[in-house]
């Protein structure tokens, strides 16, 4: 069997992505996520984010993040929680189709 | 002596939360989901259970990544919620059982599991949402013994040892004096993937592989490595374990009463099952 290893999150990316996870573990507070909302680059500085990981929050990037160590769980409470997107315009984001065509892909697995 | 009155699968999407507090469960999108519980409703009124042991994985609200349990049970007098970042809706608070978490704890650790016990603890929309769509807006009758399965970090524990922990913790259960009737959850699943290029995906023929597999052959998904399990079923899709671990207490074959596979919630293929021993 062909294993999809891409974004299976292991150690070595849990050591990358540390800076940028725990920023985003903190967003289970309102408190935190005001003060990321107040000045995103001092927050994401607080944490000492990398480089890259800061230039893939600015621009929003879901897949540089996830490329940079972030994991699905905890940067869904930044695209979620914080920035408002839901589920489908994650998925719509990250797979280059309209939010429309994300979900209609999805109902279509269900018609199998 | 305690008594474990069956076991309640069910998918446990954070939307979920949002569709509850919205009122949302006649809405065409989300109807055939919830109705899937009326069932469960209407037996969990017949079967009486005290006590909710429950199999579920956090999501970064319990734990995270600074010190990362593979299996952990709490042992807390009450568990507490969050709105994790998404604004889910909190739920009220949670009684704990603390007599039989120790006893299990207990239990777990002489057959050479390592569990991390913990006397306080957050638990997510993981264990929430269940309970939520068991006793919808009543006090819940029961207590809670929570325990948590790592999903984040691979390797993840392995099928096979899921499937272990959940057939200790039956017998743990099982060997327990007081008349508790136990009911026991795995939540999570089924497939779903939410990040990367494979985002949305989704595979209906192997859930059901393992929705089929379940009763009478629980041994099934113990094939697969975690890396396999979420080729299969996408990375999150691995919450299956929690459904393995909550099959293994139940000794020997179980008969499934009631099951409502639905595509899709949020990204989500959402399955819920209720089995009982055969
Ligand atoms: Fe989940």
């Amino acid at each position: 069997m062909t294993v999809y290893t891409e974004t299976i999150f292991y150690g070595p990316a849990s050591t990358r992505g540390y800076p940028l996870n725990k920023m985003c573990f903190t967003f289970n507070d309102k408190a935190a996520r005001d003060e990321f909302v107040s000045d995103e680059a001092a927050y994401c500085k607080k944490f000492g984010l990398s480089e890259a990981q800061t230039e893939a929050v600015a621009a929003r990037d879901i897949l540089k993040m996830l490329a940079e160590g972030g994991n699905a769980y905890y940067l869904a409470k930044l695209a979620s929680g914080v920035l408002g997107l839901d589920m489908q315009d994650i998925g719509a984001l990250q797979t280059g189709v309209t939010k429309e065509e994300f979900m209609a892909k999805l109902v279509a697995a269900g018609k199998d | 002596m305690a008594k474990i009155v069956g076991t309640i699968y069910t998918t446990h999407v954070p939307a979920i939360g949002n569709a509850i507090r919205n009122k949302k469960q006649d809405d065409p999108y989300w109807k055939p989901f919830f109705d899937g519980f009326n069932f469960v409703h209407d037996w969990v009124a017949q079967v009486q259970p005290t006590v909710a042991v429950v199999f579920y994985n956090d999501h970064g609200l319990g734990f995270w990544l600074d010190a990362l349990p593979t299996f952990a049970i709490g042992c807390a007098e009450e568990y507490k919620t969050k709105d994790e970042g998404w604004g889910i809706p909190t739920f009220t608070d949670f009684d704990g059982d603390t007599d039989l978490s120790w006893h299990i704890a207990d239990a777990l650790k002489r057959a050479d599991f390592d569990v991390v016990t913990c006397q306080e603890m957050y638990f997510d929309h993981a264990l929430a949402i269940p309970m939520e769509l068991t006793w919808p807006g009543v006090q819940r009758p029961i207590k809670i013994v929570p325990i948590e399965i790592n999903t984040v970090l691979f390797p993840i524990p392995s099928a096979a040892r899921c499937l272990a922990l959940g057939r200790a913790v039956g017998k743990a259960i099982e060997s327990y004096g007081k008349d508790e009737r136990v009911l026991v959850f795995g939540t999570g699943g089924l497939s779903h993937q939410l990040e990367g290029e494979r985002a949305g995906f989704i595979n209906k023929k192997f859930d059901l592989d393992f929705v089929d597999s379940l009763p009478t052959n629980p041994e099934w998904a113990t094939q697969f490595t975690g890396e396999e399990i979420a080729e299969s079923t996408g990375t999150q899709g691995v919450e299956l374990i929690n459904w393995l671990a909550a099959r293994g207490t139940i000794q020997g074959d179980a008969k499934t009463l009631h099951m409502n596979y639905h595509i899709p919630i949020s990204d989500t293929a959402a399955c819920t099952m209720v089995q009982v021993a055969a």
